[in-house]
């Protein structure tokens, strides 16, 4: 399974997690936002490190739009 | 004494061709003596085949160019015999600074690989560059250049080439077995064959500034992105051989060309960049546009396209001239084996499937600098800005920092010249791949492998095992052993014996005795093994030169 993605519930404490996200950009304009948004996902990407892994979920992010 | 190649004019000299009562046939014709053309008919004679070489104009490259010639460009042209000279006068750098807005982000050494007789890459003026080319190209008594010939008309026939030429006194014509339009992005060839090339033009301008600096300037390549003095933006500065600066500030589409030149427009910017207090005279200044573009078949019966006639990349990453060079060494034995009748015309096809596919690979390495230095969306922007501020303090984040890729030359991977391994090998020296350099001992002096193959088809093996007769049905064939330091053996019937001074080359080939390699005359791997089969390189000899 290492060359895929999870997408089976993987963090352990899901609200903490999601208030951290949303806190992250307190008082931020919606330009810093995006930027502070832009360096998380390039810090994630490089922690994950494998492309393919890395397409699956750009493609997955995109579904829908 | 020192020739001045930026003001150099060369003479016209009527040929006797132009009083011909019909037209005069020659085997190659090459239009365009540009450093593709030049190096194109500098291989061709330097193997024996005679060549015209025209052009329209006559002077050399005017103004600012290419300034980066690439390590396997310098060995391309160190067989041409005229690698040291270039290397002589061109500048190495090694420290690169990265400045995003307000502060330098990092900076990067780039120091040399030991065990390679060239750098990585030189900057180097290209009026240098064809200067030298041409000062070669005159000591070849088979090579004839006429300036001021300017091709107007040309006519395909099964059997040749018709080409009409206009010369200060009149047109005359000419006759070709083979044409190579080496004649620059503008092709006037290309078009006169209703031919394109087509791709992406980008919608952005370029000042082009060189600037002599009065006083001692540290040697080092720095790269802007968005600096207060000239917001929103890319600069580039590095530099050139006598002392020359080269700056490039990207200007946007919008900016206005002209304005743009005008040196009371230029000079506070060079100055705002250089810092209040450093001196210098402005020497040239101009305005460009580029795009990537490729026409979709180099190859158009017995008219070849070479150089930027063919492509076209964007300058970061520097890959117009070195591709372009790489185009002649790849067509030139190609065509000599095609004329000589030791190889069928359908090997002129690998010719354009090899450098088409090459010319992909430039324009994909180009257009990611591209849009990395000219982010085309907001988010684009946005993502750029958050490498940019994360490779202060993160070392990942520079790997995705993009200000022009060094060029280094295609892995022919796919071609249908190369005999795939039948054996495990590892290592970088694929079928397909340009040779690797290493320093080598031969006849007890110091020396570079390179140096010892190309020009013919090149048999190298390693270690002491017999290499015997291959049946290579006319091609030349050499054969180079390879022994480690101190076996010390010279010269034993016709074979070449190099000793491998640090071992880098058995490792740069992943060697072991009995290894044996099949080297291009271009000096590309087409085959290897590990061990000397006369039948099994005789099969790869055939398929290197499409007669099987
Ligand atoms: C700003 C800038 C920076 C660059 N930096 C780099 C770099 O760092 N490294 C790099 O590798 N490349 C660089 N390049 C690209 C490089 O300059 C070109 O790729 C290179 O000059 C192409 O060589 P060529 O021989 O194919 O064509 P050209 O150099 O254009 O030569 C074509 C020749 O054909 C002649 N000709 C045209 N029409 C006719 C005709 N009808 N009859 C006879 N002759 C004719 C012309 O007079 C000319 O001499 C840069 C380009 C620019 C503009």
């Amino acid at each position: 399974m290492a060359n895929t993605l999870n997408t089976a519930a993987n963090i352990a404490a899901p609200d903490d997690f999601y208030e951290a996200l949303i806190e992250m950009h307190r008082d931020l304009s919606d330009e810093q936002s995006r930027m502070v948004n832009a360096k998380l996902i390039l810090l994630l990407a490089n922690h994950i490190g494998d492309l393919t892994i890395l397409r699956e979920a750009m493609t997955r992010a995109r579904q829908g739009e | 004494m020192q020739i001045d190649y930026q003001t150099l004019t060369l003479d016209y000299v009527a040929s006797p061709d132009q009083r011909a009562a019909s037209p005069v046939h020659h085997p190659v014709i090459i239009v365009g003596a540009g450093p593709v053309g030049l190096s194109l008919a500098i291989d061709l004679a330097q193997q024996g085949v005679a060549v015209v070489l025209l052009d329209d104009d006559n002077t050399l490259s005017v103004g600012s160019r290419a300034i980066c010639f690439a390590k396997r460009t310098l060995e391309i042209w160190d067989r041409l015999g005229c690698g040291e000279r270039m290397v002589e006068t061109g500048v190495s750098w090694n420290l690169g600074k990265i400045f995003f807005q307000e502060e330098q982000v990092y900076s990067f050494n780039l120091l040399p690989e030991s065990g390679y007789r060239r750098p990585a890459f030189i900057n180097l003026q290209q009026y240098y560059a064809e200067g030298y080319l041409l000062d070669r190209a005159r000591a070849l008594g088979n090579l004839d250049i006429r300036w001021k010939n300017k091709v107007t008309g040309l006519e395909q026939r099964d059997d040749g080439v018709q080409l009409t030429i206009e010369t200060p006194d009149g047109p005359y014509e000419l006759l070709c077995d083979y044409l190579v339009a080496a004649d620059g992005s503008r092709s006037p060839v290309r078009n006169l064959m209703g031919l394109e090339s087509k791709g992406r033009v980008f919608r952005d301008r370029f000042l082009i500034a060189d600037v002599k600096m009065k006083a001692e300037f540290p040697t080092e390549r720095w790269f802007w992105f968005d600096p207060p003095f000239h917001r929103h933006q890319s600069v580039l500065l590095h530099r050139q051989p006598d002392n020359v600066w080269r700056i490039d500030f990207q200007l946007g589409w919008e900016a206005d060309p002209k304005a743009e030149m005008q040196p009371e427009r230029v000079i506070p910017r060079v100055q705002a960049l250089l810092g209040q207090d450093v001196a210098f005279d402005l020497e040239w200044c101009s305005v460009y546009t580029f795009a990537c573009l490729r026409m979709e078949k180099f190859r158009h019966g017995r008219v070849i396209f070479a150089g930027d006639s063919a492509h076209g990349v964007s300058p970061f990453g520097a890959r117009g001239a070195n591709s372009g060079v790489q185009d002649a060494e790849n067509l030139a034995w190609k065509l000599r084996l095609v004329l000589a009748g030791q190889a069928p015309d359908a090997l002129l096809d690998s010719y354009a499937r090899e450098r088409e596919y090459a010319a992909d690979e430039n324009i994909l390495n180009s257009t990611r600098a591209t849009d990395f230095i000219t982010p085309k969306s907001e988010v684009s922007r946005t993502f750029r800005d958050a490498v940019l501020k994360l490779s202060k303090e993160h070392a990942f984040a520079r790997q995705l920092v993009n200000s022009g890729r060094l060029s280094v030359p295609a892995t022919l991977r796919g071609s249908s010249l190369n005999t795939p391994d039948s054996e495990p090998f590892a290592g970088l020296m694929v079928p397909g791949a340009p040779a690797a350099d290493a320093p080598v001992r031969r006849d007890g002096a110091p020396g570079w492998f390179l140096a010892t193959v190309g020009d013919e088809f090149t048999l190298v093996t390693f270690g002491e095992g017999a290499v015997g007769a291959v049946p290579c049905g006319g091609i030349p064939l050499r054969v180079v052993r390879v022994l480690r330091e101190g076996d010390g053996r010279t010269h034993a019937g016709g074979e070449t014996v190099l000793e491998d001074a640090a071992g880098l080359l058995a490792a740069r080939y992943d060697a072991r005795p009995g290894t044996t390699y099949l080297l291009r005359p271009d000096q590309h791997v087409c085959a290897r093994w590990r061990e000397f089969d006369p039948a099994r390189v005789a099969a790869a000899l055939a398929r290197a030169t499409a007669r099987s």
